[in-house]
């Protein structure tokens, strides 16, 4: 009988035993990366930009040019490698704590100058290595190990919604938000990818993906439900869609 | 060998092209506003990259990319804008990455002034970042200098995989001088092939970090940046002047050593056996040259635009050999060679 390969894991993913948490979307996040940059050709010329806390261990997962970036100042930090070495595939890899707090103003110039890079950006409300403590994503009324009574929008304010502030800057090209957590989604996420990549390609400007993400451990949720809440509460609070694409043959 | 009449911040720009500098980062501060001017102005005419940032720590960031690929670039600031930068500048120490950067320091604590001040030694030669580790630090005391030494700050970054700074003052930025300019530097385009990134292509991934969580990694990385802060003594640079007679040895770096000069060539000329150790590189320090001189029996004053900083270093390296005192120049006022006068003479009546 003929043998048919009916899955092939991508050869920049590693092939090791993850160290992340059971239930987290990193992996998912990593593999589908991994083998969208095969699928475009893209891998071999890419340098990864990666940011602190769980984010920082892409570099063991998808195997690329790697480079590791102070807490936030990923987008500053691909800004000079791609600025110095054009003909490289740049793209940041960052959480919500680090692009969405520390990292605002970093991420907001890279993306008002139309920077060629693509930045992926996984948001799972709050601070994962460091503990589960409140992140500017927070969802109002989710208790974190700094919002022991739930986030107060009063004294703590709102979940800052990335997606669609990039989509307001001129120099974002394509911007969307996607989520991991079932088929139909992850094949949304992929497309999306693809275009991110494609704005950075055509020279045009920055490429932004938010990935809604679970993380069950600081959550406090077994994986199951850590899911259930993306699919609930998380999509509710942060609506998934393509907030701008203007990729050549959107235009 | 064109002879030019430039500030010495537009010193520092052309010197940092000559020396193959093709990616400039910066952020708008006073005294060094020239170095951006001139770098926006010329960068992108020969092929490089001139980018305002968002803020001094967007701008090392940026560096600390450019970096990462092999790319001879730099950033500039000045004290407050300097101290935004630390926490890169441990990144790049800790990563092993080169990069230049100048400050072009001014009055302080806290904002200060914009007036002339040598505050920032300690930041500079200390590390002002976090963790166990050091920056080259090169201090010009003229314009031609200050071109000199930003040319050899790109040497040494790239030869040692490490930040340099050029650490001027606002009398260095602001005064105009003529300088004579060198052959421009091509850089070996193979000189970071063994590390950059640039893409995999066929070989293996590279990771370039400075996160070593692995038992026993930080340790080692740390004993192999002790080891190339060791072979970095070499790099060592001083002038002495008519110390070889003295008495009294004056020491100073930078501005305040080129003023120290003048008073010194004076009360010579008035017979007092004063001379001058000016150290260029501030780390590495030029402790031997300081013991040798104590060995031979002379006695010191440290003459600084400070309360009192590189004197540390002075007695640190005299060890006891010999006395060092200390004069300091109130920052934010222009000292003149007259300023100093009194404080040397008085040290050489000092009795031993």
């Amino acid at each position: 009988m003929e043998e048919v390969l009916a899955y092939k894991s991508p050869d920049i993913l590693a092939d090791t035993p993850t160290h992340f948490c059971p239930g987290c979307h990193h992996g998912i996040v990593h593999k589908l990366l991994a083998s969208c940059l095969e699928e475009a050709g893209l891998a071999r010329r890419s340098i990864c930009v990666a940011a602190i806390g769980c984010c920082a261990f892409i570099y063991n997962y998808v195997l690329v040019d790697s480079l590791e970036a102070p807490h936030g100042r990923a987008p500053a930090v691909a800004t000079g490698v791609k600025r110095s070495h054009p003909d490289s595939f740049v793209f940041a890899y960052q959480g919500d704590g680090d692009l969405a707090s520390i990292g605002l103003a970093e991420i907001m110039h890279a993306a008002n100058r139309g920077e060629r890079i693509s930045v992926i950006y996984v948001n799972n409300t709050v601070y994962g290595m460091t503990g589960g403590q409140m992140a500017p994503t927070t969802m109002v009324g989710q208790k974190t190990t700094t919002t022991p009574g739930g986030r107060q929008a009063q004294t703590d304010g709102y979940p800052m919604q990335m997606a669609e502030i990039m989509a307001g800057l001129r120099g974002v090209r394509f911007a969307a938000r996607v989520a991991v957590n079932n088929i139909k989604n992850l094949k949304k996420a992929r497309k999306a990818l693809f275009k991110a990549f494609e704005v950075q390609q055509q020279g045009i400007g920055l490429g932004f993906v938010e990935f809604l993400a679970a993380c069950p451990t600081n959550w406090r949720m077994s994986p199951v439900e850590a899911n259930a809440r993306v699919a609930g509460d998380m999509i509710h609070c942060f609506p998934l869609g393509v907030f701008k694409d203007e990729t050549p043959e959107e235009r | 060998m064109s002879r030019i009449f430039v500030k010495g911040n537009e010193a520092i720009a052309r010197g940092a092209l000559d020396a193959g500098c093709r990616c400039y980062f910066g952020y708008p501060i006073t005294p060094q506003n020239e170095i951006p001017e001139y770098m926006s102005r010329v960068l992108p005419g020969i092929g490089g990259q001139f980018v305002q940032a968002e803020s001094e720590i967007a701008a090392v960031n940026m560096l600390l990319g450019a970096g990462a690929c092999g790319v001879r670039a730099m950033t500039s600031s000045s004290s407050p804008g300097i101290s935004l930068k630390q926490e890169a500048i441990s990144y790049m120490a800790g990563s092993d990455l080169p990069g230049v950067i100048v400050n072009i320091s001014r009055g302080g604590p806290g904002l200060g002034d914009i007036g002339p001040s040598q505050g920032d030694y300690f930041q500079a030669v200390k590390g002002g970042g976090h963790g166990d580790y050091r920056q080259l630090v090169l201090a010009p005391a003229s314009v031609q200098e200050a071109y000199d030494l930003t040319m050899l700050a790109f040497e040494l970054a790239f030869a040692y995989r490490n930040p340099v700074m050029v650490l001027g003052d606002a009398i260095i930025g602001q005064m105009m001088e003529p300088i004579s300019q060198r052959e421009p530097v091509h850089p070996d385009p193979d000189e970071s092939g063994s590390w950059r990134l640039e893409g995999s292509g066929e070989r293996k991934p590279r990771v370039i970090k400075s996160l070593r969580l692995a038992e026993g990694s930080l340790g080692d990385h740390n004993l192999h940046l002790q080891e190339k802060y060791e072979k970095a003594r070499r790099e060592c640079r001083h002038e002495e002047f008519l110390t070889q007679d003295a008495e009294l040895v004056v020491v100073a770096f930078g501005s305040i050593g080129r003023i120290v000069k003048s008073t010194i060539r004076r009360l010579r000329q008035e017979g007092y056996r004063v001379g001058l150790l000016r150290p260029v590189s501030l780390y590495p320090f030029p402790s031997s040259a300081l013991q040798e001189l104590a060995g031979q029996g002379r006695r010191f004053l440290t003459i600084e635009h400070n309360l009192g900083q590189m004197v540390e270093d002075v007695r640190l390296a005299l060890c006891g050999q010999a006395r060092c005192g200390f004069y300091g120049h109130l920052p934010g006022n222009l000292p003149t060679p007259d300023d100093f006068e009194e404080p040397i003479v008085k040290a050489m009546k000092e009795r031993k």
